[in-house]
């Protein structure tokens, strides 16, 4: 009994004794974060060795097969993929805890063009010495900005995107009318259009005007198309502006008028696509891979072969995309970072670029490709697409970026819907965007 | 120490050392239920306890919310006291906050009406004897079965611009845009899901009520609504309080659905754990624990007012307990005085009336 009973002392001991020390060490896991200041940004890219490459769901199945190409000509240094959840958003935790985590388990991460800020601001990815990838100058310039903040480099991009306008070539035919170039003609095309008996009931225009991120895009292009900006080149936000206004009241008096289709405040990609689809649209802001599913033949498309796509139109002059895309980054806290280096290097060539838009049709980086006679042949829209991208504006490069959008959507979907007028949002949002970007 | 004792003084010693024995008989039960409960113990502690005192301690923090002159985050976090709780009652994002409660609040009590009232309506066909009855069950359980993030998109389908619901309505309601029009849809969708739960729990009530008192009834000349009223609910009342309380402290941290099918920022159908979302997602884990655990103490909150204003039978022993000792009633009533630690004290209950059986 006393045996028992001083074992039992010494369990409850224990237990209290290690519950303490898990909590002490629990509590103390918060505040490593206060010491852990390393200085090592821009430092030499040293280490060779097996990395993992985090990224999100490959849903064009093509990586499995660009990453089985460094890994048979690099034995010693195996990639191994580390799969991401689908939803960008889920991607971007799991790569901020893995960082906060000071874990070495990613070592190259596939960020969205919109979190470099955010990523090299807090010090998760490595500052990457520019001399060290001489191919930088053929990438498009307009993507090469993404991947910088503050003027230094933080990641390589590798593939694009921007905005295409698809329109009923067919149609417009008819109508005898040109693909329009600005927002004036493509509402006199659609008020053309829609005297011909078979297309009376068309909507003429859809963008992304739901509440999320494609919504600060189409804003973005808005505004951008008009002639404003939302931050300025100097990093202040200027959205309250002559030329913003022109450009979110294009938008407000589309849907007011009803050259926008009101179901489309609802509309993100997908919706938008199956609206052109059904053939209920005429003209259609969306992003290339559009093209390949419109174009489908088995049915699912009642517009196989009566589209077309064309740059974006602005206000009064060319339109200006919203910049997409992925960039590689190196994690702060990887090992093996020559070998991450080199892998990016790899990823980002223009034989790897090519092999990728030839099996996924995901736009590149690598400006010559554009060009190439038969990639145009396999991919009609890259003509129109190189003209976007390279005219494309970035999302504003903040370390805040979501506060920042969800002020931009909070914004515009307040002029859309009516709630407040174009001016009191532009205003609203500029007195916003002033305190979440001098902060 | 008992073999030492002599032979000779044993009567006189036996009757001192009777009462002695038996209680460290007791003593060592109670050490050895002590002992094979702590393995519990300790995981309850290791994932409700410490988790819950981490979280208490992050909403006091905050971190990672300046930059220096060079554009990089400053690191470390910084204790603020209250300031992440008073933030969210002040200015802007105290209107928000407040919008979030009363959507929360208002989620739960349309919700739970609607699913207890179709629930028990389901349970009463469920139990009914007729052909076809197991179909009729495993459909019913159907949309409990399914997850509720991929109801939700399977929802969203059914609500989207071109949709069928519009298609059926003959009209073009946009579900997912603010106003009544996207509360709705959240209550469609979280009722079609979780009513089977509700009928699931009242049908097992509904079993346990023998047939001799229906046909009692039916003797003494009571119609359909009477027995309803004056048999069956009271009989199934114990399982139905548990089911409905389940479901209100599901409900009040409802995300999911108007997370999906709405959208996030969409004031609607905003709610609190919605914005401890946001906030976590942002990196502002400080100002998320905080919304966090504002959202923990209004649960708590309620189930306590449920459990005593209803007094709901959670632990489903009290018709046998009754008349039990004060001491020990007084104990257990102390342990629904704290519904946070609910399961802690579904174990600690049981145990005690494996004790005391």
């Amino acid at each position: 009994m006393r045996f028992e009973r001083s074992h039992t002392r010494k369990a409850v001991a224990l237990t209290v004794a290690s519950s303490l020390v898990l909590l002490a060490s629990a509590c103390g896991g918060g505040d490593d974060g206060g010491s852990g200041d390393s200085g090592s940004s821009g430092g030499a890219l040293e280490g060779r060795g097996p990395i993992t490459f985090a990224t999100g769901k490959d849903t064009s199945g093509n990586l499995t097969n660009q990453v089985a190409a460094w890994n048979s000509q690099h034995p010693d240094e195996k990639v191994t993929v580390a799969e991401l959840p689908e939803s960008a958003d889920q991607q971007r935790a799991q790569m901020i805890s893995n960082a906060q985590n000071k874990s070495d388990a990613f070592s190259v991460l596939n960020l969205d063009v919109v979190w470099t800020a955010e990523f090299a601001a807090n010090r998760w990815v490595t500052q990457l010495p520019e001399d060290q990838f001489p191919d930088l100058g053929k990438l498009l310039p307009s993507t090469l900005d993404t991947a910088k903040y503050r003027d230094k480099l933080y990641a390589v991009p590798v593939t694009s995107d921007g905005g295409l306008l698809y329109y009923r070539k067919d149609l417009l035919a008819k109508a005898g009318v040109k693909p329009p170039t600005t927002w004036a003609e493509m509402v006199t095309d659609c008020q053309k259009v829609k005297a011909l008996p078979e297309a009376k009931s068309i909507g003429c225009y859809a963008g992304q005007f739901e509440k999320y991120e494609g919504l600060t895009v189409n804003f973005s292009e808005a505004v951008n198309g008009a002639g404003g900006v939302v931050v300025g080149k100097d990093g202040k936000p200027n959205v309250d502006t002559p030329e913003a206004l022109a450009g979110l009241t294009a938008l407000t008096e589309g849907f007011k008028t009803g050259f926008i289709p009101k179901a489309a405040i609802t509309y993100q990609e997908e919706p938008g696509r199956r609206a052109f689809q059904e053939g209920n649209l005429l003209f259609h802001r969306n992003w290339p891979y559009v093209y390949a599913l419109a174009g489908k033949t088995d049915g699912s498309s009642k517009i196989a072969g009566k589209f077309a796509v064309a740059p974006l139109p602005g206000l009064k002059g060319p339109g200006v995309s919203t910049l997409g895309g992925h960039n590689y980054a190196i994690s702060e806290f990887a090992k093996n970072k020559a070998t991450a280096a080199d892998f990016i290097k790899f990823m980002s060539s223009e034989e790897r670029q090519r092999a990728n838009i030839e099996k996924t049709s995901q736009a590149p980086t690598w400006a010559s490709l554009y060009d190439d006679a038969a990639l145009n042949k396999q991919f009609p829209y890259l003509a129109p697409l190189k003209a976007s991208i390279e005219g494309a504006q970035s999302r504003p490069k903040v370390v805040k970026y979501g506060d920042v959008t969800t002020a931009i959507q909070e914004a515009a979907y307040g002029a859309l819907t009516g709630t407040t007028t174009p001016k009191d949002a532009l205003a609203g949002l500029q007195t916003k965007l002033s305190q979440l970007i001098t902060q | 120490m008992s073999t030492s004792a002599p032979v000779a003084e044993r009567p006189t010693p036996e009757t001192t050392k009777r009462p002695k024995r038996r209680s460290s008989f007791n003593e060592g039960t109670g050490r050895l239920a002590a002992l094979l409960l702590s393995p519990t113990m300790i995981v309850l502690i290791l994932v409700v306890g410490l988790p819950i005192l981490a979280a208490l301690r992050e909403s006091l923090y905050q971190s990672g919310q300046r930059i220096d002159e060079s554009g990089f985050v400053i690191q470390g976090s910084e204790f603020v006291g209250l300031d992440n709780f008073t933030a969210i009652f002040s200015g802007e994002t105290g209107d928000r906050f407040w919008n979030a409660f009363y959507n929360t609040t208002f989620f739960t009590v349309a919700c739970v009406v609607l699913e207890t009232v179709l629930g028990v309506a389901m349970a009463l066909v469920m139990h009914k004897a007729f052909k076809g009855r197991a179909i009729v069950r495993a459909s019913i359980l159907v949309p409990w079965a399914i997850p509720t993030v991929v109801s939700a998109l399977l929802w969203k389908w059914i609500f989207q611009a071109d949709g069928i619901a519009n298609d059926l309505l003959g009209t073009q309601i946009l579900w997912s845009t603010e106003g009544w029009q996207s509360v709705l849809s959240v209550i469609i969708a979280d009722t079609w899901k979780t009513a089977p739960f509700i009928g699931l729990l009242v049908l097992a009530g509904l079993q346990t009520i023998p047939d001799e008192v229906y046909e009692a009834a039916k003797v003494d000349g009571a119609r359909v609504w009477s027995t309803f009223v004056h048999i069956t609910m009271p009989l199934v009342k114990p399982a139905l309080l548990v089911a409905v309380l389940f479901r209100i402290l599901d409900t009040l941290r409802i995300f999911d659905l108007p997370f999906v099918l709405v959208g996030p920022n969409k004031e609607s159908v905003e709610t609190l754990s919605i914005l401890a979302y946001l906030e976590a997602n942002q990196t502002r884990y400080g100002p998320a624990a905080a919304y966090a655990t504002l959202l923990f103490i209004y649960v708590a909150v309620v189930a306590y007012v449920f459990v005593k204003l209803l007094g709901a039978d959670v632990f489903g022993d009290a018709i046998q307990r009754k008349p039990k000792k004060n001491g020990r009633s007084g104990r257990r009533r102390g342990k629904q005085e704290a519904p946070a630690a609910a399961l802690a004290g579904l174990t600690a209950s049981s145990g005690g009336g494996g004790g005391g059986a």
